[in-house]
């Protein structure tokens, strides 16, 4: 469909924006004096800044954009990935590893495993995460540049260049606190951004109530094996099977695969986000950071799953006049496909139809074109209105469109500016996480440690600098790797499977059990993430072929679904990288004494006394406080 | 670190908060959506908390947080 055109309003407004972003990044640009300023923000952060900044890091592109893809798809069960997901792994993360993380002084998440076990697991999962930031990096910045190309018709190039140009500014001026103090202006951006299209899109389909009437109407026309809570309920239609519900699971998979695997191995072993809460000025605001972040991540899944519902309703309300968006074609072919329609006749309809296609490159549905040619012969229609009736007659969707369907349809200019400007938000936030992640592993993990040791301070300041603009340079070549993807979502998942899933063994073991060694570690992250590698060769999803989504060696196990396939690929990693971790450290002898592993393994560290602090400021009350809101959610929506 | 974060946020929401609202009061007829003059609502909206955030750093500023 036509692209829209911003007022000088609009432009205005995501203007104000940029100019704020990058003005924070000058004004911090002369605090930046040693490598740790610009690195790690040489811990003097408050608490509810890293907190914002810890969700607002998480909350990148892919969230607005691939959770309401998850709405419309798999509908409220999508909140499995905050309540589920999320917040236990969170307060896990604030409760029982901020201690080690924080006390130990650890400049990185790698550094941790250096002095926990060795060089060799610090250069594993430096070289591992480096990797996955940049295609974390790469895979926001390709749904930014689509969605500004779909929405503005920006050319895709240029979005992609000019938005990462502006990141690479602010960080390169202000570093990491840079980044931190922008996503807390990005998070308030986004909510208040979106918010008021959640609002209007709610209003529109009659209200949450409403809503949900629409919603099981859809689930039971949809499949007969669904039951009409398929999109309405979080764990019913999950209980009942992978069959009958949309996303294709089972709870087994979501509470271990995603809650407990995937999810733990996000919140409590990735840099991206522990960076946040390893920036705060002292041992207690470390520990609350993940908390502060816990409160919005909760409510959330209302301000980003709950659009792709109000979606699907809006489709099952014919007088709407709305659909799933198609994928996005461009104007020369509509106008082909206009042109097929207009001088077709109601006879020759498989021709009409095939002409269409071809026209378009997308397959339509033929009833709806046969029903728009006997529409035009009868009384001639305008261009605009063919048009539309090709629109709504292309058989595929595309989910990653909904969230930019729904701006369209509710936001005036003015308003469009504002929600326009939070998408752009949310890509600058989890592209400049990504980058000073990347940053500080690259330079303290990688250079300092292997390439260029003992150098002046003032050269690792510039090795971070120019490991900055290196780091952007290769996200911008991973969003065109990324652009071949249709749901980012769920390329990301795969890849945290490989990655992150082991991890959180290596995390477990050697935090919790001094007996892990550092060949333990070492062979059994290799085998994990070997092992997930081998899984995706060896399973496939329904209806995928064997290729890159999976089976290339050989199909032993099918799975319902891509998630399915992610959430048992993370479960055997886990389970192969605990079992090689702990088997190789029984058969090896510990090269560290229990002195050196003070303020890395819970059993030798002094438990955290929190007797200085009120009652309900001591992360363990506000931890369980959070829990039980969480568990009434998952009650609520059960 | 020497900035207060509160001092952007609230000066940018205000900012952008009058922006929408006088847009919307004054082409009002390009401000509604659902019957709505958004424009106008949402705009008081984020005027509303940007001088919050803006009150939040004054009294920051003179009252400078302990730890």
């Amino acid at each position: 469909m036509q692209t829209i055109h911003l007022q000088w309003i609009d432009y205005t407004i995501l203007i104000a924006y940029v100019a704020f972003v990058l003005g924070i990044g000058w004004t911090l640009s002369r605090y930046m004096k040693t490598s740790s300023d610009f690195l790690t923000s040489a811990r003097s952060i408050p608490t509810w800044v890293t907190g914002l900044a810890f969700i607002s890091a998480n909350l990148g592109a892919l969230e607005l954009v691939g959770m309401a893809a998850s709405g419309a798809k798999y509908g409220i069960a999508t909140a499995h990935f905050y309540w589920v997901g999320a917040i236990p792994a969170m307060i896990f993360l604030a409760v029982f590893m901020m201690p080690f993380y924080y006390g130990s002084k650890a400049r990185s998440v790698p550094e941790y495993l250096k002095m926990r076990f060795d060089e060799r697991v610090r250069f594993l999962n430096s070289v591992a995460f480096a990797i996955m930031t940049i295609f974390a990096s790469g895979v926001s910045m390709n749904a930014l540049a689509k969605l500004l190309n779909q929405l503005l018709g920006w050319n895709y190039n240029a979005a992609l260049w000019i938005c990462s140009g502006v990141v690479l500014l602010y960080v390169l001026k202000g570093g990491l606190t840079s980044a931190i103090y922008t996503e807390v202006l990005q998070f308030f951006m986004i909510v208040l951004g979106f918010a008021p299209v959640v609002y209007l899109g709610l209003k529109d389909v009659g209200g949450w109530h409403s809503m949900n009437t629409s919603l099981q109407g859809v689930a039971v026309a949809t499949s007969t094996n669904y039951a009409a809570n398929a999109w309405t309920s979080t764990w019913q239609p999950l209980l009942a099977g992978p069959a009958h519900n949309p996303m294709g699971v089972d709870w087994f998979a979501i509470v271990f695969g995603l809650g407990f695997v995937l999810s733990f191995g996000y919140w409590c072993t990735n840099f991206l986000v522990v960076q946040r809460a390893m920036a705060a000025k002292n041992m207690t605001a470390a520990r609350n950071t993940p908390l502060v972040a816990a409160v919005p991540k909760m409510v959330f899944p209302f301000l980003v799953i709950v659009p792709g519902m109000i979606a699907v309703a809006l489709t099952a309300n014919p007088g709407k006049d709305y659909r799933i968006p198609p994928p996005v074609i461009a104007q020369a072919n509509y106008d082909q496909a206009v042109a097929v329609v207009k001088t077709a006749t109601p006879a020759d309809n498989a021709a009409t139809v095939a002409a269409v296609d071809k026209a378009l490159g997308k397959d339509v549905n033929p009833d709806k074109i046969a029903a728009l040619v006997t529409a035009n012969s009868t009384a001639k229609l305008a261009d605009a209105d063919i048009e539309k009736g090709i629109y709504f007659s292309v058989k595929e969707n595309d989910y990653d469109g909904v969230i930019l369907s729904l701006v369209k349809k509710y936001c005036p200019p003015g308003l469009l500016g504002l929600a326009l400007t939070a998408l752009l938000a949310s890509f600058m936030s989890g592209m400049a996480g990504n980058v000073t992640a990347f940053n500080t592993v690259f330079t303290y993990d990688l250079y300092q440690a292997y390439l260029a040791p003992a150098k002046s301070d003032s050269h690792y300041f510039w090795a971070g600098k120019i490991t900055t603009i290196a780091g952007i340079g290769l996200s911008i070549l991973a969003a065109y790797f990324a652009s071949m993807y249709n749901n980012a979502m769920d390329i990301i998942q795969l890849v945290f499977g490989f990655v992150n899933a082991p991890l959180f063994a290596t995390f477990l073991l050697g935090m919790f059990w001094k007996r892990t060694t550092g060949t333990g570690a070492f062979l059994g992250l290799f085998g994990g993430i070997a092992g997930s590698t081998l899984f995706h060769a060896l399973t496939i999803a329904q209806g995928n072929l064997p290729g890159v989504k999976g089976g290339y060696i050989k199909v032993l196990e099918t799975f319902p679904s891509e998630m399915a396939q992610n959430f048992w690929l993370a479960a055997f990693a886990f389970t192969v990288c605990f079992t090689l971790t702990l088997v190789i450290s029984l058969a090896t002898k510990s090269m560290k004494t229990d002195a050196e592993l003070r303020g890395l393994v819970y059993s030798l560290t002094p438990k955290t006394v929190d007797h200085n602090l009120s009652f309900w400021q001591r992360p363990a009350v506000l931890g369980t406080i959070l829990l039980i809101i969480c568990l009434i959610l998952n009650v609520v929506f059960f | 670190m020497g900035l207060d974060i509160r001092w952007p946020i609230g000066l940018m929401f205000t900012l952008i908060g009058v922006l929408l609202a006088v847009f919307g009061a004054v082409k009002a007829s390009d401000s509604v959506s659902l019957d709505i003059n958004i424009n106008l609502v949402w705009g008081i909206v984020l005027l509303v908390f940007g001088v919050f955030m803006l009150l939040g750093a004054i009294s920051g500023k003179k009252n400078p947080p302990s730890a």
